[in-house]
């Protein structure tokens, strides 16, 4: 059997708006295999936003344990989840986030900054990643030059030039047309199968569920299948 | 990382240029007015250690015996003596306002070796008694040459005095005076035996040389005792004290001008603290997605503070850079019309370094408030600001 790279035991998550208590998970037990590709769907405020960012180490549960990767993200301090992030985990989000002054290049160079490769090993992971998501050719353009698609996948060559163990997606389709979201769903299936990325993606949108190995419902604060 | 930090700072132009433009005035204001305090200090800072200044105790209105001359130098630790008096002409008019001493020529130049002359002037001067030397800021304003003649139209000693120029000093030091006149005390008082004898053998203070400063208070101690209950006692101080007291006398403008200074160093932090807490506050998502890649809260204290400093430097680096062309056309302008305010108008090196620690300073503590809200922010909430 395959182990578990994402376990979470018993996990909630309350927020405190206007006063009121708001409970975004409530409960949730479930583990994700090394390797898996997994699509968690749900309606807006059902929580699966929360959920991605716990197994990011970027939030912290009230109550509940969250495992990645053996690490038990409650005993580390925020210093030390950001180093433990910048080894693990590749980010991609709906509205691509690139740095809008800095090239495709230097935007997928960021997370290597982190890192003490040389200037000549980070230009070769970046060329590697670049290659990866077919935009070598675009390198030295800025993110206003490129379609959304395009940003989309500088987006996921930042997200993977580090080699992290998984790949967090926040709804990665979510701000692009038809075709370009049938190339970035591609993508993210080929490093999934090609190279073994443990993959989690948050999405409204059934066709890019589809996709996932296994899907998972978020409604209320709570999870089912 | 510097690149990140170059190309951040320059991200909306005109708001960058704006503030470094700001900057920029705001050093550039801040190094004039220092410029100005320094130069009132001018005398202050020209000051020897090693000399005194005996007065009458009353008033410096007041003068003194030139008996005490040889009694003072036989005061244990004096080694060297020399006397001035003010002599207070007008040259064609009031405006054309410089400082004259009655000076005893060869004591005084003896005394006072940042009057650089060449041998042959000092010469000159102390063979004709109805000579004078002329600093060489004096002559470039008037346009005078050596062998010229300069008649002064007494104000203390009365009647028209026609003084040769034998010579034109240069200071040796970055804080002498170079507006002064130095005359024959000699030929005045001779002069005033014929015409005013009650204001013949008088002095308006004594230069007094020691040997080290350590000695300052011992012989001014000695010197105010051996005139103690004479008809004209004395109050010896070092020559910084004495050039301090008149400055003293200029204490409430000194003062404003040290409070402006310090307003304007607060504009400055205004003008690039709000340029920082408008950036940060614009790229908030952008710091929650550096974060969420892993960067810690100390390298985005880097990227801001960076950038502040950064801002700040282009701003200081042009107000600096504009001093020095500022400077010298203010200090055309003060040689000219404002001469007696400010004998010497110089930007000094403690100006420029002060500007420049400002400058640094003041990017420091800008970039601060928006450095403390972004490390404190947490990543989940700065990623609720996309979209």
């Amino acid at each position: 059997m395959t182990k578990a790279i994402v376990d979470l035991q018993n996990v909630s998550k309350i927020y405190r708006r206007d006063g009121k208590k708001v409970s975004a998970l409530d409960g949730i037990t479930f583990s994700i295999p090394d390797g898996e590709f997994v699509a968690l769907m749900g309606p807006s405020g059902s929580g699966k936003t929360t959920l991605l960012n716990l197994i990011a180490g970027i939030d912290k549960p009230d109550s509940g344990k969250v495992l990645v990767a053996e690490t038990d993200m409650g005993s580390l301090s925020e210093s030390r989840l950001a180093g433990w992030r910048a080894r693990h985990v590749g980010f991609v989000f709906q509205f691509y986030n690139l740095i809008p002054v800095l090239s495709a290049f230097e935007n997928v160079e960021m997370p290597l900054m982190l890192t003490r490769l040389s200037k000549q090993q980070r230009r070769e992971h970046v060329r590697a990643a670049l290659e990866v998501v077919g935009l070598i050719d675009r390198m030295h353009h800025k993110p206003r030059q490129l379609s959304g698609g395009q940003e989309q996948r500088v987006a996921i060559a930042r997200a993977i030039v580090s080699d992290p163990t998984i790949i967090l997606a926040d709804e990665p389709t979510g701000d692009l047309d038809k075709d370009s979201a049938n190339e970035i769903l591609t993508l993210l299936e080929r490093l999934n199968s090609e190279f073994k990325k443990t993959i989690i993606m948050v999405t409204h949108d059934p066709h890019a569920a589809e996709k996932a190995h296994v899907v998972h419902h978020v409604d209320k604060g709570l999870l089912s299948d | 990382m510097f690149k990140l930090i170059l190309k951040n700072a320059f991200r909306h132009r005109m708001r960058t240029l704006l503030t470094i433009v700001g900057l920029a005035i705001s050093i550039l204001a801040f190094g004039l007015l220092r410029t100005a305090v320094s130069a009132w200090y001018t005398g202050v800072e020209a000051s020897s250690q090693t000399r005194l200044i005996t007065r009458n105790a009353v008033s410096l209105v007041f003068a003194l015996p030139l008996s005490y001359k040889e009694k003072i130098l036989g005061i244990p630790g004096v080694t060297g003596i020399s006397y001035a008096y003010w002599f207070g002409g007008t040259y064609i008019d009031m405006k054309n306002f410089f400082p004259q001493f009655a000076v005893e020529p060869e004591s005084y130049l003896d005394l006072h070796p940042e009057y650089a002359l060449t041998e042959k002037e000092k010469e000159d001067f102390l063979k004709q008694r109805n000579s004078c030397v002329v600093g060489a800021a004096l002559v470039r304003k008037h346009g005078w040459k050596l062998g010229d003649t300069v008649r002064l139209t007494g104000t203390i000693f009365a009647g028209d005095w026609d003084l040769v120029i034998r010579g034109v000093y240069h200071g040796s030091g970055q804080f002498t005076d170079e507006n002064q006149m130095l005359l024959h005390w000699q030929y005045v008082d001779e002069t005033m035996q014929r015409v005013m004898p009650e204001m013949s053998g008088y002095v308006g203070w004594y230069m007094v040389r020691i040997a080290g400063p350590d000695d300052a208070a011992r012989v001014s101690a000695a010197i105010d005792s051996r005139f103690e209950n004479s008809l004209a006692e004395t109050k010896t101080e070092t020559e910084r004290a004495f050039n301090m007291s008149f400055i003293s006398m200029l204490s409430a403008i000194i003062t404003a001008l040290r409070l402006i200074s310090v307003v304007i160093v607060a504009i400055m932090l205004l003008v690039l603290a709000n340029t920082m807490t408008m950036t940060a506050r614009e790229r908030i998502p952008e710091y929650a997605v550096l974060k969420a890649v892993g960067f810690r809260a100390q390298r985005l204290s880097a990227l801001i503070i960076g950038e502040s400093v950064l801002i700040a430097i282009a701003g200081g680096l042009v107000g600096i850079l504009s001093l020095f062309p500022t400077c010298a056309a203010f200090s055309q302008f003060v040689a000219k019309n404002l001469s007696g305010f400010f004998p010497v108008f110089r930007l000094a090196y403690s100006t420029i370094g002060m500007a420049t620690a400002i400058t640094i300073v003041v990017g420091i503590v800008a970039g601060l408030f928006p450095t403390f809200r972004v490390a404190r922010m947490k990543t989940a909430d700065g990623l609720r600001h996309i979209g």
